[in-house]
C-alpha cells in the first residue's frame, strides 16, 4: 500500500462535494432497489457479487467447520463402537421397512397408471451442508454450500431426515440462500395426514411455530395431528412431514381456530440438509418413461388414452 | 498536520466488522449482535474522514446487502446517510466528551434502524417488534469499548515509523 498524506490523498469524489455525493449514491441505491424490487434484472449481478463475497464468508464459516471435525475426530472410541451398533441396528429395522416398501411403491405405480397420472414419487436427491454464517438476525434464512454450479435452482424444496426443512429463495454460484418454513414470509400448503383436511401453514418467524389461519372452528384438528405436504403449488413434493399440531384452541367471536404446529424438520440443530430434485423435471416425458415401466399393467390404459388423444386431435384440426 | 499515514488499518477494521455481522451465534444471542460495520464506519469517518468516505459506506453496504441476503441497496442508502450526517459534524463531535459522543452514536445508530424500517415498510416486508432496537441499545452500550480499542488501533498507525509500507 502506497503512502498517503492526510492533505494530498489523491481519490475518485474528493475534488465534489459531500453533499454532492451523498446525492449521487442515494440516487443509485434508490435504483438499485426499484431494479432489486421490481424484477429479475439485477439477479446476475447479485450472483457475481456473491461470488465475490464467497471468499470472506468461507473465511468466517472454517474455524467452525474445522472445530466440529475436531471433535468428530477425537470422538472415543466407544462411543463411536455404540453409535456403530446403534446405526446397524436402525438400518436392519429400515431395511426389513423398505422391503415392504419396494412392493407398496410397485403397487402405487400400478394403479396410478391404471388413474393416467404420472405422478412420481421417486425423487433425486443431492445432500447438501449448511454454512457457518448467520444472515438477517430478524429471517430464518440459511446458506447452504451448493449452488448453481451443483444445479441447485431457486424454488428447489429442502428437507432433512425429519421433514421439510424450507426453499431455495437464491442461487449464488458456489452457494445458494434458502429460507426456513419459519420465516414471516413463508408459507407451505399442507394437509392433516389423518383426515386430509387441507390448509396452508405460515412461518411465524420463530424458530419452533408454525401457524394455520385459516381452518374455520369447526375443522376436525386436534392435538399431535401431523401435517403433511400436499403438493399443491409445485413447489414442494406431496407427502412429507411439515409439523405436528401442538395446539388447537377455539376463541370465542373467532370465525377460525387458533393453530399451533411445530416444525418436523430440527431447524435449530441442523447440520446438513437434503435438496430434493424432482424426477418430473429431469426426464423430458414422464408419461413415456411411465408407459414402458409398467407397460403389462397399463398398456391397455395407454392404448386406449393414445386412441382418445389422436381423435380429439384430429376433430380439433376438422373443426379448424 | 501533514503526517505520513497508513490507511490499511482502518480497512482491515471495516472488513472485521463485515466478518463479525454474520459470524454463526447462538439463536439467543442473534437479537443482541452489535451493528459492528456502522460503529466501526462512524468511527473512522469522525477520525480519518479524508480517506475513509461515502463511497466507502455505500460499498460496505452493498457487502451487507448480499451477505445478509437483503434487498439490493437498502444497507447502501442507510450507511451512505449515516456517514453523511457524521461526516458533516465530524469536527464537532471529535471533541465531544464521552457521554455525549456516545449520545451521538445512539442517535446516529436510531437513524439508521429509521431508516431501514422505511425501506420496509415501503416494500413491505416490516417485522413487528423491539428487535432492531435492542441492537440499537447494545451498540451504544459498547461504543466507549470499541472507541478505546480503535483509538490505540489509530494511534498507532499516526505514530508507528513508516519505513517498510
Amino acid at each position: 500500500m502506497a503512502l498517503t498524506t492526510v492533505e494530498s490523498e489523491p481519490g475518485r469524489f474528493r475534488s465534489s462535494s459531500p453533499g454532492l455525493r451523498l446525492v449521487l449514491l442515494c440516487i443509485l441505491s434508490i435504483v438499485l432497489m426499484v431494479l432489486d424490487q421490481r424484477n429479475q434484472l439485477l439477479v446476475d449481478v447479485r450472483k457475481a457479487l456473491a461470488v465475490g463475497l464467497y471468499p470472506m464468508q468461507a473465511m468466517v464459516s472454517a474455524p467452525f467447520s474445522a472445530g466440529r471435525e475436531l471433535s468428530d475426530s477425537f470422538t472415543a472410541r466407544s462411543t463411536l463402537v455404540a453409535e456403530n451398533t446403534q446405526l446397524r441396528q436402525r438400518e436392519l429395522l429400515q431395511n426389513s421397512r423398505l422391503q415392504r416398501m419396494a412392493a407398496l411403491e410397485a403397487e402405487n405405480a400400478r394403479l396410478r397408471a391404471l388413474l393416467e397420472s404420472t405422478v412420481k414419487i421417486d425423487a433425486n436427491i443431492v445432500i447438501a451442508e449448511i454454512v457457518s454464517v448467520d444472515m438477517n438476525p430478524f429471517r430464518n434464512m440459511i446458506v447452504i454450500n451448493k449452488g448453481s454450479r451443483d444445479d441447485a435452482f431457486v424454488g428447489q424444496p429442502l428437507i432433512d431426515a425429519d421433514g421439510i426443512v424450507g426453499q431455495i429463495t437464491r442461487d449464488r454460484v458456489f452457494s445458494s440462500e434458502a429460507m426456513l418454513v419459519t420465516d414471516a414470509d413463508h408459507a407451505i400448503p399442507v394437509e392433516i395426514a389423518r383426515n386430509r383436511l387441507r390448509s396452508i401453514a405460515f412461518g411465524t418467524g420463530e424458530l419452533d411455530r408454525l401457524s394455520l389461519p385459516f381452518l374455520p372452528v369447526n375443522a376436525d384438528v386436534r392435538e399431535g395431528d401431523l401435517l403433511i405436504s400436499s403438493g399443491l403449488g409445485g413447489t414442494f413434493p406431496p407427502g412429507y412431514p411439515v409439523g405436528r399440531v401442538r395446539k388447537s384452541q377455539r376463541t370465542t367471536g373467532q370465525q377460525f381456530l387458533d393453530i399451533d404446529a411445530e416444525p418436523a424438520a430440527a431447524l435449530n440443530r441442523i447440520r446438513e440438509v437434503l435438496l430434493i430434485a424432482p424426477e418430473e423435471l429431469i426426464l423430458p416425458e414422464p408419461a413415456e418413461a411411465a408407459a414402458t415401466e409398467y407397460s403389462s399393467a397399463s398398456e391397455t390404459v395407454v392404448d386406449t388414452l393414445n386412441a382418445t388423444e389422436t381423435e380429439s386431435t384430429t376433430a380439433t384440426t376438422e373443426d379448424l | 498536520v501533514a503526517r505520513p499515514v497508513r490507511s490499511w488499518p482502518a480497512f482491515l477494521v471495516l472488513f472485521v466488522a463485515l466478518a463479525l455481522e454474520i459470524v454463526p451465534l447462538p439463536d439467543s444471542m442473534q437479537a443482541f449482535r452489535p451493528p459492528f460495520v456502522v460503529l466501526a464506519l462512524i468511527y473512522w469517518i469522525m477520525m480519518w474522514p479524508q480517506r475513509i468516505g461515502l463511497g466507502w459506506a455505500f460499498l460496505l453496504g452493498i457487502a451487507l446487502d448480499i451477505m445478509h441476503g437483503q434487498l439490493l441497496g437498502q444497507n447502501a442508502i442507510t450507511l451512505t446517510i449515516v456517514a453523511y450526517l457524521t461526516l458533516n459534524f465530524h469536527l464537532q463531535i471529535r471533541i465531544f466528551p464521552l457521554w455525549q459522543l456516545t449520545m451521538t452514536v445512539l442517535a446516529l445508530l436510531s437513524a439508521d434502524v429509521l431508516i431501514r424500517s422505511l425501506i420496509d415498510g415501503i416494500t413491505g416486508t416490516a417485522q413487528a417488534g423491539f428487535g432492531p432496537w435492542i441492537r440499537v441499545l447494545v451498540g451504544t452500550l459498547l461504543w466507549p469499548i470499541l472507541m478505546a480499542i480503535l483509538d490505540q488501533v489509530r494511534m498507532g498507525a499516526e505514530t508507528r515509523p513508516s519505513d517498510f509500507d
